[in-house]
């Protein structure tokens, strides 16, 4: 959430602080209507799979020669998953923005969508559209692409949601003013207004969805293996056999693609997209990409303006067709009410209707008791959760603080951490399960490891991007008082770093969650340890196709993410941004 | 007397070469009728502009002046047909607008330009709304950054221009689309001073010129100067308890403007009196401060018995301790009397910054206000010479008296456990302000009463406390 030092992320914070008063019954009721989303998109997938017959397991080749291919298969995949998050952004937040009734049913439902383990959809989505493409990789693929797409989506939604409707209200009235067309408004206001903003929240997104392409490209729904050729399949074969040797070449490749795509996509982007700052004067620290200096030296850009400028005439032309940005003064009253109440009347039937549906599929099939087992469970993935965290913190805050502090260390250590975050720690899983076996340590302990794989470094990361926030004179200040230790801590550095350490937090809890799920139950070779916890309760109900179980198990968890979120996260963020903003 | 006034100043425009009547002298362009704005606060509507009857008619330059909270901006935008009126109505050229209005382009104070496209493509952002084709659209947009002396800067990003740069750039886009009334919303007071005057000349040597493609200008500003410079007539709008006319000048005199001239002078007096509420008549001779024979002014502190006044019909000026007592130190170095005007000009401020400091001290009774002097009582006088402890005395007994400082003090009093929720407070205020009335107001009764030492405040748990000294 936030991965730099600069813009938009305090707004961020801001806005999420203003959002807790006004959620209350309306999460309820979108809570209830994304479960009943779930249930459709299940009962539809469940229905479909019947008729799916491919009974053979698909191999995987794991010779390191097939890897390269192998990590383009995926990098595709990374690509157009993050294509369609962008159309989807566009889409959402657009629709979200420019409706009144719409917004009250989207912006929650979005902040729950964000809550739900993801990991939880992926057989869902499989099943879904293995149906939709009978016979084909094509289903996989749209399966796997699905599954990255919903770890990047909304985000990316809600940055840009966030910067639609805190358009600087000057820009507003330009536009209206002016009568700028209402492509005009999008294509030269509001797009590049969040620029930045889709920018960023694009790049961290990108990061996280490696992890999911790793879980996405092989796995066993209905009993059933399917594999995609990939790098995480290469990996997930490579784990089967036990191969620690082909694990590694698989852990070099994914570094180089994380790397790669890092210094050749996200940092010239971000080095471009500097020049949407809405800013007066030249910024004192600029981003800059040895990628984009180059370009931007050759001739390309000229070629390709001169080239492009008359496709973008014709979507200034095109785009007139979508009329004049305009708010008529004048307002019916009877009939906004009028639609209002229509509005309320089908969303809220159409919700009722489709609980009760789901109530009675549960109770047809295990009865509700079924969310009694999850409910218990979850106490301990929790439990794993907050050792994770607390643990975290104890290590990695006063580490961050030490290299927050030291300009030299962060230069250093920044790019490091950024790339640690977005490698998928399930690459990391079969060589923590090989030191298990040999130090004998139970997985019920060593889950709580694993989930740290990846969900400690958004607390490092963030300590890091606070202690930099720190104002220098503030610090040079102490030094004069010969303020030191404890007391140095307590009053200048802890409340210094809180609201960076409140996102690093709410992010790494959330990823452990969604990790719990592959985290919980590991396989290397032949061996499988499984912990025990909701999300290994989730992976079961998976493997096995369990339905009913697996609903429960993804709203259970569904609800411990943002009851957590609710009692705790915002609060800390709210006294973030009321007692310690700097 | 005004009449008067105006008479001569007529005559003498009239004797001094009449310049060249603008091409269609004197269609209305711009109509208000009735106009009201409220928007909605804790309480219902909050009412922000009420009856407002205003023409704007070919030729002329209409200055819209007011305090800040005086709706001059929503007056500006409700124009612009950006904001809809709560009732009433606004018409362009007879028609009554139902939309953005067509005939008008907007100049903003922040400049509003898109820091992501050059000067050129800004300039153009209009007639390409329009549908121009890219050459004509260029060719326009080239002639309005020559007309406005921009030329060499087409290619520049925003961010490399100074902000009168950015100023003209504001200026050109608006003039690019030769809209029949060019409306301005304080475009010069994001710039220093001399920019600004510079600016300013262009612009109204431009508008003599004929070359000026609109046909009208309204002006909003709070600054009397910019006003009398520019306009031919000024529409004074007051802000208690909403805003509406309270009074049009109009300005007769020759351009360009002599700052020296007697009747120059003698106008921005005028309009300063009009503005400030305060009427120039000094009854008995030298500063009292008992206020007879002063036109009481509806919804005016001063103009209410102190007795009388309440937390809805005197509110707390957004005044500092620190701001006032500053004032009144410096009244006090000049003898314990000065000229509001001088001193605001001496200190390089605009009347906004100051006035809410007058009508602190005011409140306090630490002066009074005659004529366009501003007078230190016997009370401001030791308050202004006192150490730190004695003016926290001085200050305590008179800030108790403020109403919104007395209503916390006696209701804290009255409370068993000495704490009440800022909440509380807000309430009851909030069936007379909008929201951020009423945290201004909060926030200066908290500065005023923790200086004072009446009563502390708990920002974390919002919680007002009885200081235990003053309890007792």
């Amino acid at each position: 959430m936030s991965f730099r030092t600069s813009s938009p992320a305090p707004r961020a914070t801001s806005r999420f602080a203003g959002r807790l008063a006004r959620l209350s019954w309306v999460d309820a009721v979108v809570a209830a209507a994304v479960l009943v989303l779930f249930y459709v998109v299940l009962q539809v997938g469940h229905g479909t799979t019947v008729r799916f017959s491919t009974d053979q397991s698909i191999k995987v080749d794991t010779d390191p020669a097939q890897l390269p291919y192998d990590a383009a298969r995926s990098l595709l995949r990374m690509f157009i998953a993050l294509a369609a998050s962008l159309v989807f952004t566009f889409g959402y937040a657009l629709a979200a923005a420019k409706s009144r009734r719409l917004e009250r049913i989207l912006i929650p439902a979005l902040d729950i969508l964000q809550s739900v383990p993801v990991l939880g959809f992926l057989t869902v989505a499989v099943s879904g559209f293995i149906a939709l493409f009978p016979g084909s990789m094509l289903g996989l693929e749209c399966a796997s692409i699905f599954a990255i797409f919903t770890s990047q989506a909304w985000n990316m939604t809600f940055g840009f949601y966030q910067s639609l409707t805190s358009l600087p209200r000057e820009l507003d009235e330009l536009s209206r003013s002016f009568r700028f067309t209402r492509w005009m408004r999008f294509w030269k206001v509001e797009l590049p207004s969040g620029m930045i903003s889709l920018v960023w929240n694009g790049m961290l997104s990108f990061g996280g969805g490696w992890f999911f392409l790793v879980a996405s490209e092989a796995i066993s729904v209905n009993n059933k293996d399917y594999a995609l050729p990939g790098v995480g399949s290469y990996a997930g074969a490579a784990i089967a056999d036990g191969d620690l040797g082909k694990v590694g070449w698989a852990i070099i490749t994914m570094a180089v693609m994380v790397i790669g795509v890092n210094f050749v996509f996200w940092r010239p982007l971000t080095a471009w997209a500097e020049k949407f700052k809405n800013e007066q004067s030249e910024a004192g620290e600029v981003q800059r990409s040895l990628v984009l200096d180059f370009l931007r030296r050759s001739n390309w850009p000229r070629v390709l303006g001169t080239a492009l400028r008359p496709l973008g005439r014709a979507l200034n032309r095109v785009g007139r067709v979508l009329g004049t940005d305009d708010r008529p003064l004048t307002v019916n009253g009877t009939r906004r009410r009028t639609g209002d109440v229509a509005f309320t009347v089908v969303a809220g039937g159409l919700i009722l209707w489709g609980l009760f549906d789901l109530g009675r599929y549960l109770r047809e099939q295990t009865g509700l008791g079924v969310f009694g087992e999850p409910l218990l469970l979850g106490l301990a993935t929790l439990a794993r959760v907050v050792v994770l965290v607390a643990a975290a913190t104890v290590i990695w805050v006063p580490i961050g603080v030490k290299i927050g502090f030291s300009p030299r260390l962060t230069r250093i250590a920044q790019p490091v951490v950024q790339v640690l975050a977005s490698f998928p720690a399930n690459f990391l899983f079969p060589l923590a399960v090989w030191f298990f076996l040999k130090t004998g340590l139970s997985i019920n302990i060593g889950g709580i490891l694993l989930m740290a794989l990846g969900a400690q470094w958004y607390i490092l990361f963030n300590t890091i991007a606070g202690a930099m926030s720190i104002p220098s004179d503030l610090r040079e200040a102490m030094d004069d008082l010969g303020v030191v230790g404890w007391q140095r801590w307590k009053r200048l550095i802890l409340p210094g770093i809180f609201p960076a350490y409140v996102t690093g937090g709410i992010t790494a809890s959330g990823g452990a969650w969604n990790a719990s799920i592959v985290a919980e139950v590991v396989t290397f070779g032949g061996t499988t340890l499984t912990a025990t916890g909701l999300g290994a309760y989730i992976a079961k109900a998976t493997a096995a196709g369990d339905f009913p179980h697996l609903l429960a198990g993804v709203a259970v968890m569904s609800l411990y993410v943002v009851g957590l979120n609710r009692l705790l996260w915002r609060r800390l963020y709210r006294l973030a941004d009321t007692r310690f903003a700097l | 007397m005004v009449l008067n006034t105006l008479r001569n100043l007529r005559s003498a425009r009239h004797a001094v070469a009449p310049r060249a009547p603008r091409p269609a002298d004197g269609e209305v362009l711009l109509e208000t009728v009735g106009l009201t704005k409220a928007y909605a606060g804790a309480d219902g509507e909050l009412p922000v502009l009420g009856g407002i009857d205003l023409q704007v008619r070919a030729g002329e330059v209409v200055a819209l002046l007011g305090k800040s909270g005086s709706g001059k901006s929503t007056l500006l935008r409700c124009l612009a047909g950006l904001v809809p009126p709560s009732s009433g109505a606004v018409s362009y050229r007879g028609t009554p607008l139902t939309g953005a209005n067509p005939g008008t382009a907007m100049v903003f104070q922040t400049f509003a330009l898109l820091p992501w496209l050059t000067v050129l493509q800004n300039v153009e952002l209009g007639l390409e709304a329009r549908g121009v084709p890219a050459d004509a659209r260029s060719r326009a947009a080239r002639q309005a950054i020559d007309l406005i002396g921009l030329d060499g800067f087409e290619s520049a990003y925003p961010k490399e221009l100074s902000g009168g740069m950015r100023q003209r750039v504001g200026f050109a886009r608006a003039l690019v689309v030769e809209p029949d009334v060019l409306m301005m919303d304080e475009p010069f007071s994001a710039l220093d001073v001399l920019t600004a005057e510079n600016l300013r000349g262009e612009l109204m040597e431009l508008w003599e010129s004929g070359q000026f493609p609109t046909r009208a200008i309204v002006l909003v500003t709070h600054n009397i100067e910019e006003a009398v410079l520019m306009a031919d007539r000024i529409v004074v709008l007051g802000s208690r308890p909403y805003g509406t006319i309270r009074e049009t000048f109009e300005v007769g005199l020759e351009r360009p403007r002599d700052r020296d001239a007697p009747a120059f002078e003698e106008l921005i007096d005028r309009v300063y009196r009009t503005m400030t509420g305060r009427v120039k008549e000094t009854h008995g001779s030298g500063p009292s401060p008992v206020r007879a024979g002063q036109t009481p002014l509806p919804g005016r502190a001063e103009g209410i018995e102190p007795d009388r006044r309440t937390p809805a019909n005197s509110p707390l000026p957004g005044a500092s301790v620190d701001g006032l007592s500053g004032l009144a130190e410096m009244v006090a170095h000049r003898g314990g009397s000065c000229d509001l005007a001088d001193l605001a000009d001496d200190l390089g401020l605009e009347i906004d910054d100051v006035l809410p400091l007058v009508d602190a001290l005011e409140l306090l009774g630490f002066a009074v206000v005659t004529g366009d002097d501003l007078v230190l009582t016997d009370r401001g006088t030791t308050f202004a010479g006192a150490d730190v402890r004695r003016s926290k005395e001085i200050f305590a007994a008179a800030a108790v008296d403020a109403p919104l400082v007395r209503l916390i003090t006696t209701s804290l009093r009255q409370n068993p456990e000495a704490a009440l929720r800022a909440g509380f407070f807000r309430d009851v205020l909030a069936h007379h302000y909008t929201s951020e009335q009423v945290t201004q107001q909060l926030e200066t009764a908290t500065d005023w009463g923790r200086y004072a030492e009446l009563f502390g405040y708990d920002a974390e748990r919002e919680e007002y406390r009885l200081d235990e000294g003053a309890a007792a």
